[in-house]
């Protein structure tokens, strides 16, 4: 029954679409925040609204065929309890503000876990749903708090995901009515190339033909440097900070000639994809290793350096070439 | 997704409350079966809520028991009681398989429907508030449907329906403007597209036979029978209140007999007024009979009723719902002819009964000049050795025999029972009438409430010249009954739930039925047509009352998008708060804040504007920006003397 009303559903959402592109998905991208008000809050019954409706009208024919004032008077009761309670979840939705979207770099394949965060302003929101592609979430707001709600998106491919229209929508405060409102934020998520999982051990600066120097990062070796935030906690040299009264870093030494310099370019007799993630695949273990590296790509070049912000550069311009 | 516990337990409440509006009604051990399937299931969804719903070889040879057990104690299916019973019955079954939101959604609204259902028994405000009553269970069983955030704490049962119910209440106290303004204008059916409901099979009230000591049960009866409302305002004197039922003509030794008297033609009007007519409304309780009762006698039939040779009244169909009648009577009257017929059967007598008594009526009647003396003599009779008392001595087979020379004690029905069989042996045709006697003025509401309590009997004996003329052998022996009503005649018999005090509040509960019925229960058609008349509609039609229908709700749905459309304010903080009553303030005296302008701005335009108060504008704008800008928490006694400033402030 659903699976044969389905394409007759879409039909009729089409149409409604074209005829009202603020009602739907057409909507354009929009900036944050996003407030929600009365022009873009659309209500409609529930199938449960629609069968309670059925039910009153029933109730309403017996009591009036049998003359039964009290049952009507029930029946009247009932049908404006419910027909207000289309303003009581409208009062849900309405003024309720979008204001951050934030998701953390993923690999192509996993999921983004997309922060989305509202704002209730000044009053409480109860049974509020919202979805992002196929996910579903409830969530509830307290007055005058932020509610954060986290949506996993899955991922395909990398590069910039749009992230999709959001459905914001409640059937508080009986199921009736469920009043939505669709939310296009524009807001792009980065998703990293995914890496490839076996592959050639990244390559060795083959100008370098000196003999290799191949030292531990121990605590005695190297150089020291004060601590930048993108550092590991492992580098930390505790005893030269503690003498120095500040936090040191003691970098691996650097020998020119031993840097690994990852080229696009190289790789050449591959498609592009499968270059880009055995470069990925390249930082990651580079960063392993913690070794510094340098990328080139056909944009740009980036490092020689190591680290967290490198790091997501390297993968940023990874995920971003055509 | 399914239903967590707190959301069982209140779907549970909810359909429990659905239920105990129908055990007034419902067969004992019915209700006894469905309050334990409820409570079964509700322990075992408690402790083995892995289990599921309950499997179907529990829940099918319920569904077919069901049906069996309503054909088993009604006979049939369908009807109203059968009915009612069958939809209790179901909606507990289905809160035997509920165990999603769905299954429990579809629960509640069939329970909203079976809780309509029990107002068709009992249309009374007490039944009305209690279905009211019921209704927030299911409302907040609806909201705690609606899904929480994921993740969130668990609640309890008890925290949720403490949010539930007062939520609940809110709702129905704010959706009563426009259920009111529904129910006033929906308009009504001029005529039922389907059957009425079968009547009750439970009668109450006096049946169409009298055996001495049978009324005694209805005469500890304190409901209501019926209520009577006065076109003049003022009801006769107490003496005067017989309301004629039944005339009773057949005696077989112990039972009294009514025979249905042929309808009254035009021609048979043999009845000569002798006073102005009394014009009144008699507003009947249901009784599922067919007679209505009049102060005698009646002039004349109400639409709907017929009225019989003997004067009573009868309606075309038995009385299943609270009906009001307009009547019209005359206390004084007199009547010429006696047919032939009515004079042999008012003289009728079984053979070989009561020998005694017969024997008494003898004597009388050889000694009497008159008919009179004969009623004197046993009136006589009756005030000197008679006692009055409910609990009267059983009779044996000659009855009269044995209340007149042995028990002599009795009540009402004793009384014109063995009046009548003396008067009929001394040759004068006699009946005896059974009714109501008596009522409580509500002062209160100006009308007079008649209780089941009230039931009398009395005779009617008829004389040459006069016609059928009313005695009442009670009045001889206990004439508190007939001047002072029901309960003072057994005052000293009453048990204590029928103590005078509690008639009193009864009596004003009675005034808030009253009310109720004329006004809620029988609004129909009539009175809606009517209630257009302020603007000048005399008799709305369907269409202006649609129209005035749609007006309302508009105005009504108007007031309630504007609560939903207020924005809410952000209170703010105390400093906020003070600024902003400032900025209206100086807004008034003409320059207002511009929205995205900041307080040195401001203070830079009001200082043109108002030079003469530069000085002070200065300070308190200095106030506010420390207070708001140099620290994230602003010191409370600082804050109070920055308010104090700013509503001290005059520029002009």
């Amino acid at each position: 029954m659903r699976a044969a009303l389905r394409p007759l559903r879409l039909r009729v959402l089409a149409a409604a679409e074209r005829r009202l592109p603020a009602l739907t998905r057409l909507r354009p991208p929009e900036a944050l925040p996003i407030r929600l008000h009365q022009r873009r809050i659309y209500v409609l019954p529930t199938v449960f609204g629609a069968v309670f409706g059925l039910m009153l009208a029933a109730m309403a024919l017996g009591a009036l065929n049998y003359n039964n004032n009290p049952a009507l008077l029930l029946t009247c009761l009932l049908g404006a309890i419910a027909f207000l309670s289309v303003l009581g979840g409208y009062r849900a939705l309405d003024g309720l503000t979008l204001r951050g979207v934030h998701a953390a770099p993923v690999f192509a394949g996993d999921a983004l876990q997309v922060e989305l965060t509202f704002d209730p302003g000044n009053r409480r929101r109860d049974a509020l749903r919202v979805q992002v592609a196929d996910a579903t979430i409830a969530f509830a707001a307290d007055r005058a708090t932020l509610a954060r709600v986290v949506v996993g998106l899955p991922t395909i491919r990398r590069g910039l995901v749009a992230l999709p229209r959001v459905r914001l929508w409640t059937t508080w405060p009986y199921g009736l009515f469920g009043p939505w409102s669709w939310l296009n934020p524009q807001i792009e998520l980065l998703v990293y190339p995914r890496p490839e999982t076996t592959g050639p051990a990244p390559p060795e600066d083959v100008r370098d033909a000196g003999p290799r120097h191949l030292r531990q990062s121990g605590d005695d070796y190297g150089t020291l440097r004060e601590y930048r935030d993108s550092d590991p906690q492992r580098m930390i040299a505790w005893k030269a900070s503690a003498r120095l009264d500040r936090l040191m870093v003691r970098e691996p030494e650097q020998i020119a000639g031993r840097e690994l310099v990852f080229d696009y370019a190289a790789l050449d007799g591959m498609d592009v994809e499968a270059r880009i993630s055995r470069l990925a695949r390249w930082v990651l273990a580079a960063e392993t290793q913690h070794r510094p590296y340098t990328l080139v790509t056909s944009r740009e070049r980036l490092g020689p350096d190591v680290g967290t912000a490198h790091r997501h550069r390297c993968l940023q311009a990874l995920a971003l070439l055509p | 997704m399914k239903l967590d516990a707190r959301q069982f337990d209140l779907v549970a409440i909810a359909i429990a409350a659905a239920m105990i509006v129908h055990v007034p009604h419902l067969p004992v051990w019915l209700s006894a079966a469905l309050f334990v399937i409820l409570v079964a299931r509700w322990l075992q969804r408690r402790s083995r809520g892995h289990w599921g719903a309950a499997p179907v070889w529990v829940r099918l040879p319920l569904t077919l028991a069901l049906p069996a057990a309503v054909i088993a104690e009604f006979g049939n299916l369908f009807g109203r009681e059968p009915g009612s019973v069958l939809a209790v019955g179901m909606l507990v079954l289905k809160f035997t398989e509920s165990e999603k939101p769905r299954d429990a959604r579809a629960a509640v609204v069939f329970g909203c429907f079976v809780l309509m259902a029990a107002l068709l028994f009992d249309q009374s405000l007490p039944m009305t508030c209690l279905v009211a009553v019921a209704l927030l269970p299911q409302l907040a069983a609806l909201r705690a449907l609606e899904p929480r955030a994921d993740g969130a704490p668990a609640t309890t049962t008890l925290a949720e329906l403490r949010r539930g119910l007062p939520a609940a209440a809110i709702s129905i106290a704010a959706a009563v403007p426009l259920a009111l303004l529904a129910f006033l204008f929906l308009p009504r059916l001029a005529e039922p597209l389907w059957g009425a409901p079968a009547p009750n099979q439970g009668k109450t009230g006096i049946s169409d036979s009298m055996t001495p000591g049978g009324l005694s049960e209805l005469l500890i009866d304190d409901t209501p029978a019926f209520r009577v409302d006065f076109a003049g305002g003022t009801p006769p004197p107490p003496a005067q209140r017989y309301w004629r039922g039944l005339v009773m003509w057949r005696f077989d030794g112990t039972t009294w007999a009514h025979v249905p008297a042929a309808p009254m033609r035009d021609a048979d009007a043999a009845l000569e007024p002798l006073a102005a007519p009394l014009r009144y409304e008699v507003t009947l309780e249901p009784s599922q009979q067919r007679w209505l009762f009049a102060l005698d006698m009646p002039l004349t039939a109400p639409p709907g009723t017929w009225r019989n040779t003997d004067y009573t009244l009868v309606s075309e169909k038995p009385i299943a719902d609270v009906t009001p009648f307009k009547l019209e009577s005359t206390l004084s009257y007199r009547q010429t002819t006696l047919p032939p017929r009515e004079r042999r059967i008012a003289l009728l007598l079984p053979e070989g009964y009561n020998p005694r008594a017969l024997a008494l009526a003898a004597q009388w009647r050889e000694n009497a000049r008159e008919p009179r003396d004969v009623i004197r003599a046993a009136l006589a009779m009756y005030n000197a050795d008679f006692s009055y008392t409910l609990a009267a001595p059983p009779l044996g087979r000659n009855s009269m025999d044995d209340f007149l020379f042995d028990t002599r004690a009795g009540y009402c029905e004793h009384f014109s029972s063995s009046f009548t069989v003396l008067m009929r042996a001394a040759g004068v045709p006699a009946r005896v009438v059974v009714g109501y006697q008596g009522g409580y003025w509500n002062t209160l509401g100006s009308y007079l409430v008649v209780r089941q309590s009230d039931a009398h009997a009395w005779s009617e004996v008829w004389l040459d010249g006069e016609g059928w003329v009313r005695v009442d052998p009670t009045a001889a022996v206990r004439p508190e009954r007939v001047d002072r009503g029901s309960r003072a005649a057994s005052a000293d018999e009453a048990p204590w739930y029928r103590a005078e005090w509690l008639l009193a509040l009864r009596n004003r509960w009675d005034l808030v039925n009253h009310l109720w019925n004329r006004i809620v229960v029988q609004f129909s058609l009539l009175q809606q047509q009517g209630l257009l008349t302020p603007f000048g509609i005399e008799r709305a039609q369907w269409r202006d009352l649609a129209i005035a229908l749609g007006i309302g709700t508009t105005t009504l749905l108007a007031l309630a998008m504007l609560w939903a459309l207020r924005r809410d304010r952000d209170a703010g903080d105390a400093v906020d708060r003070a600024y902003r009553r400032l900025g209206r303030r100086l807004a008034r005296a003409g320059l207002a804040r511009d929205d995205a302008e900041g307080p040195a701005a401001y203070l830079d335009r009001l200082r043109q504007r108002f030079p003469q108060a530069a000085g002070e504008l200065e300070t308190v704008f200095a106030r506010y920006i420390a207070l708001r800008y140099a620290s994230a928490s602003p010191d409370p006694a600082a804050t109070h003397e920055f308010a104090a400033a700013a509503a001290r402030l005059k520029v002009a």
